[in-house]
C-alpha cells in the first residue's frame, strides 16, 4: 500500500526517507515541490498528487510535510490516517514532533517506521505494542545501559500486547499511586455574523485520558445525561454495544495518555455563545480607517472567561495598524497583515477594548469587505453542552484509584463575520 | 546531567553528539547533515573497522550511523559486505538495524545479500515466534528473485505455523513474492486459501490484503470465509477494518442483488430520483411489483456488522463503511453514515478534503441524506481554498426550494472574501443554484447583475459569464439585463467576460435594435487590440448583425471581416473566411447563403449546469480513483448488481460428517434445545458485536478448540452443538426446524432478553458439562459432530430460516473450514474434539478452577513437548492474583514451559494459557503445583497415552515397510466386536480420538491404516485396523511395548463401546 515516504522541511529539504517497498528515488518529492509552489500557503497544498506513475499523498503537520508515495490503488484516508497515525506515535515518544527532534532521535525514529509498516501495511501501530518492541528514549535507560556496557532500545520479548485482545493495554503494570483523570474538552466552533446572531454553531467533544491504574483495570463510566451525545466515536477499547444499550462506558484502559471517546453535537441544538464582539470597522477612502472592538461575556454560567485572543486577518493593501488596548497587548504581522491582541481574562466590570487606526498603501482602493476576527477562548469548569459525569466504577482490581473529572470549554473555530 | 560520563553515555542514544574518545570527536557532526560527504571514503573505512570490531557497542554505534546515512537518503551500499557479516549478531539491536540496511540494499547487492539466507532459514525454525516471524519478513523483503523458490517455501510452511504472528508476517510476505515473481500467483493463491479460512482477527486483515493485491479476481475464495469475516469485523483491527470492508462491498455487489429495486414510487426516497431516468425506473419498479425484494440475509449481516464500525476513532474505517453503505444498502438507510461523515469534517484538513469530495459525489445523487447538516458545510475564511470549493458544491448541490435563500444569503458573504478564486466560484454557485431552482432565477439575475458593478474584475467576469448562461435559459425577458452589459463592455476588460457579452448582445440582437450595432462600431476600432477570444466573438457579432440588420451593418461587417483576414491568428483568418462566404456571397452566391439565417440564428440549448462530481459516480467511493476522478493502477471496479442473485448456498460452509448419530438420539436432543437455540440465535445477533469484544478470550492462541469459551459463551456451545445436530438432520427435518424457527422467534421474545441474565451465573457449570469428558457416549459423539476428521462424505448446511445468519454457528463453522484439504494430504493433527480434564477443582483451589486438555497441535515451546491448553477459571468472589506454576517434581527426562504469571482474575473471568510438557514418552504423570498468591495447590496432569504421539504422514507403501521392521515382539495385537456401524468415518473416529494420528492414505477396503511418530522421542507407531464382518482386529507396531500394548487396550475399548 504505502510504497515510501518523505518527511520534508518548511525550506524544501528531504531530510528522512524510508522504503518500504523498492526504492523510489527522491526525485520524485519534485512534483510535490511544484504543487507546493502553486499553493498560496503551506495549507493549501492539494493532500493528494497525481503523478505519472506514482501518487504523492502528503500531510503537513508542526511545519513538516509527510510525502507518502503510493502506486496502487488504495483508499487514501487509509493513507492519510496513518500519516497522521505515525505523527501521533512520534510525539508519544519524544512529546513533541518536529524536524530537530526527529533528527535527533533518527534511529529510533527509523526503527519505529520499520516496526509500523510491513510491505506497506501496517504491523504494529498501537502505541502500547510498539514501546515494547522499541522502548522510548529515556535518560535513566541510557545511563544502565552505558554502565552494564548492554543496550536495552530494542527488547526481544514479542509484545504481549500484539497477541492479546486488548492489544492497547501491556501486562504487568504496576503504579505506587493510581490515578485516573478525565479531562472533558469541549470546543465551540461557531460562525457569527455582521449583527451577532449566530449562523452556525456546533460543539466538538472529547474525553482524554490519563490513567495510571496497577493491573487490569475494567472502568465503567456513566454521566448524568448521556443522551445528549448521540453523535461519537470510540477509542477501540470501548464496549460498543454497552454503550448502545445502556450508554455507559465500559472499557479496560490504556496505559497512560489516550483519548476515550470524541462525541459531536450538531448544529440543529442549541449552543450557549459565552463571548460577543462589539465592532466598528470602516475604511475611508483616502485616509485608512477606524478599528473600534469591544469583547465581552455572554452566557458563561458565572464562569470567567480566560484566555482570549483576538485576530483579524487585515487585507493586503493595509500598511500598518495603530491601536490602544485598554488591556492585553496587541501585535500587528506587516508581512502577514495578522493583528493578534491578547486579551487575556474579561473582567465584566470593564469590558476589554482595543481602537485606533488603520494606515492604508496610498493609491490602493479601499477594502470591500470587512476582516473575518477569529476568537480564541478557555472557560474551566465548565462543559457548554451540559454534559456531566456521574461516576466511575473500577472492577477487576482491589485498590482505591484517586479519581479526577475536569471540565474545559474552548473556542475551536470561531469566527466573527464583521 | 553534568559529568563528563553522563555525557559519553548519552552518546549511546544519539550519535550525532557523541563525544568522548578522540576518534569519536570528528564524527560528532550530525550525520544527517551535509558534512558527511567531506571526507566520504575515510569516513566509511572507520564505519567499516567499527563494525568489524569484536565489542557490541562498536557495532552498534557503527551501526545507528550508518541507518543515519540510509535515513537521510546517502548511499551506504559499499558497506555492504561488512553490515551483512553483522547479520548472525547476538545483539537484538544490532540484528534489527542489519536487517534494516538488508532489506533497503540487498536489491543492489544480490550476490552478497545471498550470504545471509542461510542465517534467515535457520532462523525460520527457531521457537521463538518473534524471530520466526522477523526472519520470514526479513527474507521476504530483500528482493532478490534467486531465492523465490526459498520464499515460497517459507511461507508455506509459516502458513502452517502455530503462531498468528508467524502467520500474519506470511500474509504480507505473498505479495511481496508475488510482486518480485508473478509466476507463482498459482501456488500463492492456494497459500491464500488457506489463510483466508484463518479464524483469528490478527491474521484475517493481512490476509485479505495479499488476496486483493494477488488475486482479487478470485471472488470464489471468499463465498466460503464471507459469514467469518463479517462476524470477524468488529474484533479485526482498524486497518485490516477497511480492506476487509472495501472487498466485501465488492462481493456483495456480484453476489447480491439491488436492494434498491423495490422502492416504489410515492415513497419518501422520491426526490432522490429526480434526475434518474424516470421511464427507466418506471419500467424497473413495475417489474419489481411483482416479486417484492427480500434482502438476503447475509446481505443483511454484512450491514449489521459493519455499522458499529461507524464510530471508529479512524476515519478510514468509518469511510469504508460510509462506502458500504451507499453502494450496497436500500437507500433508506443510507442516513445513518451523514453522521458519522459529518463528525469527520472535524478532523485533519486533509481528512476533511477526502470526506468532503465523497459527500459532493454523494450528494449529486441523494440530497435528502445530507440535508440537515447544511450548515456543517459552511464555509469559515480560514479552510484551505481547496476546501472552500469543495463545500461549495457540496451546498450548491443541497440546495432546494426550502434552503436556498438561507444558502443564497451565505454566498453573499462568500462574494465579498478577499479570496478571489473562492468568490468566482461562488458566483458560479450561485448561477447553478439559479438555474436549477426557477424559483430564485430571478433574485439570482439581480444579484449578479449587481456584483458586475463590483470593483475587482474577476468577479465581474465571473458573474458576466454566468449571466450569459442564465439567459441563455430564458431569453424572452431580461432586455434590461442585456442593455445593462453592452454599457458595461467599455469597463471590463477580462476577454472571457467581453466575449460573452458580444455573444449575447449578437445572440438577442433583436431585442436591442438600437444597441447592438453601436456596440459592433465600437468593437470593430479597437478590434486589433483584443484578445483571440474577443475577436472571434466579434466576428460573430458582426455576421450575425449583418443577417438581421444588413443595412446598418454591413459595412461595418465588411470592415471587421477584413481586419481579421490579415488578423496573426489563423483560426482567425480562417473564420473571417468563412463568414465572408456565407454572410457576403460574391456574384456566384454559394448554396449556403441562403440559409445563412437558420445557421446563425437558430435556437440554441441551454447550457445545463450541473456538478462536477456527477460523473464521479461509476468509480466507488473512498478510493484514490474517485478522488482524482482517473482509474488508478489497480483500481477495482465496482461490478453492477447482478439481475438475479447467484447461487447464495455457495457460502455455507460445508459441514463434514464423520458419523451420523442415531435418529431418536438427535429427535431427543432437538426437542430439548431448539427453543433456547433459536431465542438465542435471535437475541446474539444482536449481542455478537459485544460478545466478542468483551470476551476475554485469546483468540489466537485456542487453535482448534471450539469448547473453551469462557463463562459468556456456553450458550454459544450449546446453540453451535444444536446447529450442527440441525445439520446432521437437515435433509429429512429440514422443512419442520424452519417451522419452528419461525415460530419460536415471534413468541421467544421473552426468553430472549431474560435467557442471557440467567445464564450468567450457571454459565461455568453449563461450560463444564458441554465440555467435560464424560464417559457417556452420546456427549462424546455430539462433541464430535461438531468437529470431525475432514474424510468422508459432506453435508451441506442448508439455510434454515434464520439460524444461518448466527454468527455463533458462523464461527463454528469457521473452526471447520480450515481443513478443507482430502485425507490422503493431512499433515495438520485430525481434529477431533479434544476433551478436557480437570486439574483442579474449585473447591480445593479457594475457587480457582482449572481444566486441561490435549490441543494436538504442536507445541509453540518445543518440538518434543506435549501443547497442553489450561483454562482457568475464577469462580470466587474475589479477584485472584499472581497465578503461576510453582515447584515441579519431574521424573527425570521430563521438563514443563510454564505459562508467564497471571497478573490477576477478576471474580468470573476465566483465560487460557498454553503449557508445554515434555513427557519423555512415558505416562508418568507430570506433577507441580499452581501457586496462587501466597497459596499453593499441587496437582499433576497424566497424558493419555494417544496424546503423546503426534502424527506422522506416510505412503501405504512405506507402511508396510515400516511395519515389516516392527514385527514380533513389537506387535500387539487384538480382535474385538465392533459397536458401531462399520463405516469408514467411524472407524477412523474411533482413533482419532484415542490417538493423535493420522490416517494412511489409499489402504485396501475394511482395512485402516494410521500412523504416528512419539513427540519425546520420535519413535513410529503404526496402528491398523481390519474389519470383517462385527469383528475388528487391531494391530499396533511400535518399538516401545508399554505404548504399543497400551495403545492397542485404548482402541480396543473405544471400537467396542462405541
Amino acid at each position: 500500500m504505502i510504497h515510501s515516504l518523505f518527511v520534508i522541511n518548511n525550506t524544501g529539504d528531504v531530510f528522512m526517507e524510508k522504503h518500504w517497498k523498492s526504492v523510489i528515488n527522491k526525485s520524485i518529492c519534485d512534483y510535490f515541490f511544484e504543487a507546493q509552489g502553486k499553493a498560496s500557503c503551506p495549507e493549501d497544498v492539494c493532500p493528494v498528487i497525481n503523478t505519472p506513475h506514482h501518487y504523492l499523498i502528503n500531510i503537513y503537520r508542526n511545519s513538516l510535510y509527510f510525502v507518502a508515495v503510493v502506486t496502487t490503488e488504495v483508499p487514501p484516508l487509509f493513507v492519510l490516517e496513518f500519516l497522521h497515525r505515525i505523527c501521533d506515535t512520534f510525539e508519544d515518544y519524544f512529546n513533541e514532533c518536529n524536524e530537530s527532534i526527529l533528527k535527533e532521535h533518527y534511529v529510533i525514529v527509523y526503527e519505529i517506521l520499520d516496526e509500523m509498516l510491513d510491505n506497506g501495511f501496517p504491523l504494529a501501530v498501537e502505541s502500547n505494542v510498539l514501546k515494547e518492541l522499541i522502548k522510548p528514549p529515556n535518560f535513566l535507560r541510557t545511563i544502565t545501559d552505558t554502565v552494564t556496557g548492554k543496550s536495552t532500545g530494542v527488547s526481544g520479548i514479542l509484545p504481549t500486547g500484539q497477541l492479546s485482545n486488548i492489544p492497547w493495554r501491556r501486562t504487568g503494570v504496576k503504579y505506587a499511586n493510581n490515578e485516573a483523570y478525565f479531562d472533558i474538552i469541549e470546543e465551540i466552533d461557531a460562525i457569527i455574523d455582521k449583527s451577532g446572531t449566530t449562523v452556525t454553531a456546533e460543539t466538538q467533544g472529547y474525553i482524554d485520558c490519563l490513567i495510571k491504574l496497577s493491573g487490569m483495570p475494567d472502568l465503567t463510566l456513566t454521566f448524568v445525561n448521556a443522551r445528549l451525545l448521540d453523535d461519537v466515536s470510540f477509542h477501540p477499547c470501548v464496549r460498543f454495544k454497552r454503550w448502545e444499550n445502556e450508554k455507559i462506558l465500559s472499557f479496560v484502559p490504556p496505559d497512560g495518555h489516550f483519548r476515550l471517546m470524541s462525541y459531536h453535537i450538531g448544529a440543529q441544538n442549541m449552543v450557549a455563545i459565552p463571548v460577543y464582539l462589539r465592532h466598528t470597522i470602516n475604511y475611508r477612502e483616502g485616509s485608512g480607517g477606524r478599528f473600534d472592538v469591544t469583547v465581552g461575556p455572554k452566557q458563561t454560567m458565572g464562569k470567567t472567561v480566560e484566555n482570549v485572543v483576538l485576530e483579524v486577518p487585515f487585507p493586503k493593501t493595509v500598511l500598518n495598524v495603530t491601536l490602544t488596548a485598554s488591556q492585553g497587548k496587541y501585535s500587528f504581522d506587516p508581512v502577514s497583515k495578522m493583528m493578534t491582541w491578547d486579551v487575556g481574562k474579561i473582567d465584566t466590570a470593564k469590558l476589554p477594548n482595543i481602537r485606533g487606526n488603520i494606515t492604508i498603501q496610498t493609491g490602493s482602493p479601499i477594502p470591500e469587505s470587512n476582516p473575518v476576527i477569529n476568537v480564541q477562548f478557555t472557560i474551566s469548569q465548565m462543559a457548554v453542552s451540559g454534559i456531566k459525569v456521574n461516576r466511575l466504577d473500577m472492577y477487576g482490581e482491589k485498590y482505591k484509584p484517586f479519581k479526577g473529572v475536569k471540565y474545559i470549554t474552548r473556542a475551536g473555530k470561531f469566527q466573527v463575520r464583521t | 546531567m553534568a559529568g563528563n560520563g553522563f555525557q559519553t553515555s548519552y552518546a549511546n542514544d544519539k550519535p550525532p553528539s557523541s563525544t568522548g574518545s578522540g576518534e569519536a570527536a570528528e564524527m560528532s557532526t550530525d550525520p544527517a547533515s551535509s558534512s558527511f560527504f567531506t571526507s566520504d571514503f575515510k569516513r566509511h573505512e572507520d564505519l567499516k573497522a567499527m563494525l568489524d570490531s569484536n565489542k557490541d557497542t562498536q557495532k552498534l554505534e557503527a551501526m545507528k550511523r550508518i541507518i543515519g546515512m540510509v535515513a537521510k537518503g546517502k548511499d551506504a551500499s559499499d558497506l555492504f559486505p561488512a553490515v551483512v557479516k553483522n547479520v548472525v549478531s547476538k545483539n537484538l539491536e544490532i540484528k534489527k538495524l542489519v536487517y534494516v540496511y538488508l532489506t533497503r540494499y540487498a536489491e543492489e547487492q544480490q550476490d552478497l545479500a545471498l550470504l545471509s539466507i542461510s542465517t534467515f532459514q535457520r532462523a525460520l525454525r527457531d521457537p521463538n515466534q518473534l524471530i520466526r516471524a522477523s526472519a520470514l519478513r526479513v527474507l521476504s523483503s530483500i528482493r532478490v528473485s534467486v531465492i523465490t523458490p526459498i520464499m515460497m517455501l517459507a511461507i508455506k510452511e509459516a502458513v502452517m505455523d502455530m503462531s498468528p504472528y508467524v502467520r500474519k508476517t506470511a500474509a504480507h510476505a505473498i505479495p511481496k513474492l508475488y510482486s518480485l515473481d508473478p509466476e507463482v500467483k498459482d501456488q500463492l493463491i492456494e497459500v491464500i486459501e488457506r489463510l483466508l479460512g484463518d479464524k483469528t482477527t490478527l491474521v484475517a486483515g493481512s490476509a485479505i490484503q495479499a488476496f486483493e493485491e494477488v488475486c482479487p479476481e478470485r471472488i470464489d475464495l471468499i463465498h466460503k470465509n464471507y459469514r467469518k469475516l463479517c462476524n470477524l469485523l468488529v474484533d479485526v483491527e482498524e486497518w485490516g477494518q477497511v480492506v476487509i470492508i472495501n472487498m466485501l462491498t465488492r462481493y456483495s455487489r456480484t453476489q447480491f442483488i439491488s436492494p434498491n429495486q423495490a422502492d416504489g414510487p410515492g415513497d419518501a426516497d422520491r426526490p432522490f430520483y429526480e434526475d434518474s431516468d424516470k421511464e427507466e425506473e418506471e419500467e424497473e419498479v413495475s417489474e419489481m411489483k411483482k416479486t417484492p425484494y427480500m434482502m438476503d440475509h447475509d446481505h443483511r449481516l454484512l450491514l449489521r456488522q459493519a455499522k458499529p464500525l461507524l464510530n471508529s476513532r479512524n476515519a478510514a474505517v468509518v469511510m469504508a463503511v460510509g462506502q458500504l453503505y451507499h453502494h450496497c444498502a436500500p437507500k433508506s438507510e443510507g442516513n445513518v453514515m451523514a453522521k458519522a461523515l459529518i463528525r469527520l469534517l472535524r478532523s485533519q484538513k486533509e481528512i476533511q478534503y477526502v470526506v468532503l469530495s465523497n459527500v459532493a459525489t454523494m450528494t449529486s445523487r441523494r440530497k435528502g441524506m445530507f440535508e440537515p447538516h447544511l450548515k456543517s458545510f459552511y464555509i469559515r475564511s480560514s479552510d484551505p481554498l481547496h476546501i472552500k470549493l469543495l463545500k461549495l458544491e457540496i451546498l450548491t448541490n443541497l440546495a432546494t426550494e426550502s434552503n436556498i435563500s438561507t444558502i443564497l444569503r451565505e454566498f453573499q458573504t462568500y462574494v465579498t472574501s478577499p479570496d478571489k478564486d473562492f468568490a468566482a466560484a461562488t458566483i458560479q454557485a450561485i448561477g447553478r443554484c439559479a438555474s436549477n431552482i426557477a424559483e430564485v432565477t430571478d433574485t439570482c439575475l439581480n444579484g449578479l447583475v449587481h456584483l458586475m458593478s463590483n470593483r475587482d474584475e474577476s468577479v465581474v467576469a465571473e458573474s458576466v459569464v454566468v449571466i450569459k448562461k442564465l439567459l441563455q435559459m430564458r431569453p424572452s425577458e431580461h432586455k434590461d439585463i442585456i442593455v445593462h452589459m453592452a454599457k458595461m463592455v467599455d469597463k471590463i476588460t477580462v476577454p472571457m467576460a467581453r466575449a460573452s457579452i458580444l455573444w449575447l448582445i449578437g445572440e438577442y440582437s433583436e431585442r436591442v435594435p438600437k444597441i447592438a450595432p453601436d456596440v459592433l462600431r465600437k468593437m470593430a476600432k479597437g478590434f486589433i487590440n483584443e484578445e483571440d477570444i474577443v475577436k472571434l466573438q466579434i466576428l460573430n457579432l458582426a455576421a450575425k448583425l449583418c443577417i438581421t440588420n444588413a443595412k446598418q451593418c454591413k459595412l461595418l461587417c465588411q470592415y471587421v471581416f477584413n481586419l481579421a483576414k490579415y488578423d496573426q491568428n489563423y483560426d482567425i483568418r480562417d473564420r473571417s473566411r468563412f463568414l465572408r462566404q456565407l454572410i457576403l456571397p460574391g456574384e456566384n452566391g454559394s448554396a449556403l447563403a441562403k440559409y445563412a439565417k437558420k445557421i446563425f440564428l437558430a435556437t440554441k440549448p441551454a447550457p445545463v449546469l450541473e456538478s462536477k462530481f456527477k460523473d464521479r459516480d461509476h468509480y466507488q467511493l473512498g478510493t484514490l480513483s474517485h478522488l482524482l476522478n482517473i482509474k488508478c493502477h489497480g483500481y477495482q471496479e465496482l461490478p453492477e448488481w447482478p439481475e438475479v442473485a447467484p447461487d447464495t448456498s455457495v457460502r455455507n460452509v460445508e459441514v463434514v460428517m464423520p458419523y451420523v448419530p442415531k435418529a431418536h438420539h438427535v429427535q431427543h436432543k432437538k426437542k430439548k434445545e431448539s427453543k433456547s437455540f433459536y431465542s438465542e440465535s435471535e437475541s446474539s445477533q444482536e449481542e455478537e458485536t459485544e460478545d466478542s469484544s468483551d470476551e476475554e478470550e485469546d483468540e489466537s492462541s485456542d487453535e482448534d478448540s471450539g469448547s473453551e469459551e469462557n463463562s459468556d459463551d456456553s450458550e454459544k456451545d450449546i446453540s453451535k452443538k444444536v446447529s450442527s445436530e440441525e445439520e446432521s438432520d437437515s435433509d429429512d427435518d429440514e422443512s419442520d426446524s424452519e417451522d419452528s424457527s419461525e415460530e419460536d422467534s415471534s413468541d421467544d421474545s421473552v426468553e430472549k432478553i431474560v435467557t442471557p441474565v440467567k445464564k450468567q451465573p450457571k454459565t461455568k457449570t453449563k461450560a463444564a458439562t458441554t465440555t467435560k469428558p464424560t464417559t457417556s457416549s452420546a456427549d462424546l459423539l455430539l462433541d464430535l459432530d461438531d468437529l470431525g476428521p475432514s474424510s468422508g462424505s459432506s453435508v451441506a448446511v442448508t439455510p434454515a430460516g434464520g439460524n444461518m445468519l448466527t454468527p455463533t454457528l458462523a464461527t463454528g463453522i469457521s473452526n471447520i473450514s480450515i481443513q478443507d484439504t482430502p485425507p490422503a494430504q493431512i499433515i495438520p493433527p485430525s481434529i477431533v474434539q479434544a476433551k478436557s480434564y480437570e486439574l483442579l477443582n474449585r473447591m480445593t483451589g479457594n475457587g480457582l478452577s482449572i481444566t486441561y486438555q490435549f490441543t494436538r497441535t504442536v507445541s509453540v515451546f518445543s518440538p518434543k513437548m506435549v501443547s497442553i491448553e489450561l483454562k482457568l477459571t475464577n469462580n470466587s468472589d474475589d479477584t485472584l492474583t499472581s497465578i503461576k506454576i510453582g515447584d515441579k517434581k519431574l521424573q527425570s527426562g521430563m521438563e514443563i514451559q510454564e505459562f508467564p504469571e497471571i497478573g490477576s482474575m477478576t471474580a468470573g473471568m476465566s483465560t487460557t494459557c498454553l503449557i508445554g510438557i515434555n513427557f519423555n514418552d512415558t505416562i508418568q504423570p507430570a506433577k507441580f503445583a499452581i501457586c496462587v498468591g501466597d497459596n499453593k495447590y499441587s496437582v499433576s496432569i497424566t497424558a493419555p497415552v494417544g496424546e503423546l504421539i503426534q502424527p506422522y504422514s506416510m505412503s501405504n507403501a512405506e507402511f508396510n515397510t515400516q511395519q515389516g521392521k516392527l514385527s514380533g515382539m513389537n506387535e500387539n495385537s487384538g480382535k474385538t466386536v465392533i459397536g458401531v456401524e462399520k463405516d469408514a468415518k467411524s472407524i477412523c473416529l474411533c482413533v482419532h480420538s484415542v490417538a493423535n494420528v493420522i490416517q494412511v492414505p489409499g489402504s485396501a477396503e475394511n482395512v485402516y491404516r494410521f500412523s504416528g511418530k512419539t513427540v519425546g522421542t520420535g519413535t513410529m507407531v503404526l496402528m491398523s485396523v481390519v474389519v470383517a464382518d462385527d469383528n475388528a482386529k487391531i494391530t499396533v507396531n511400535c518399538e516401545k511395548m508399554v505404548i504399543g500394548s497400551m495403545l492397542l487396550k485404548d482402541l480396543k475399548t473405544s471400537i467396542a463401546k462405541s
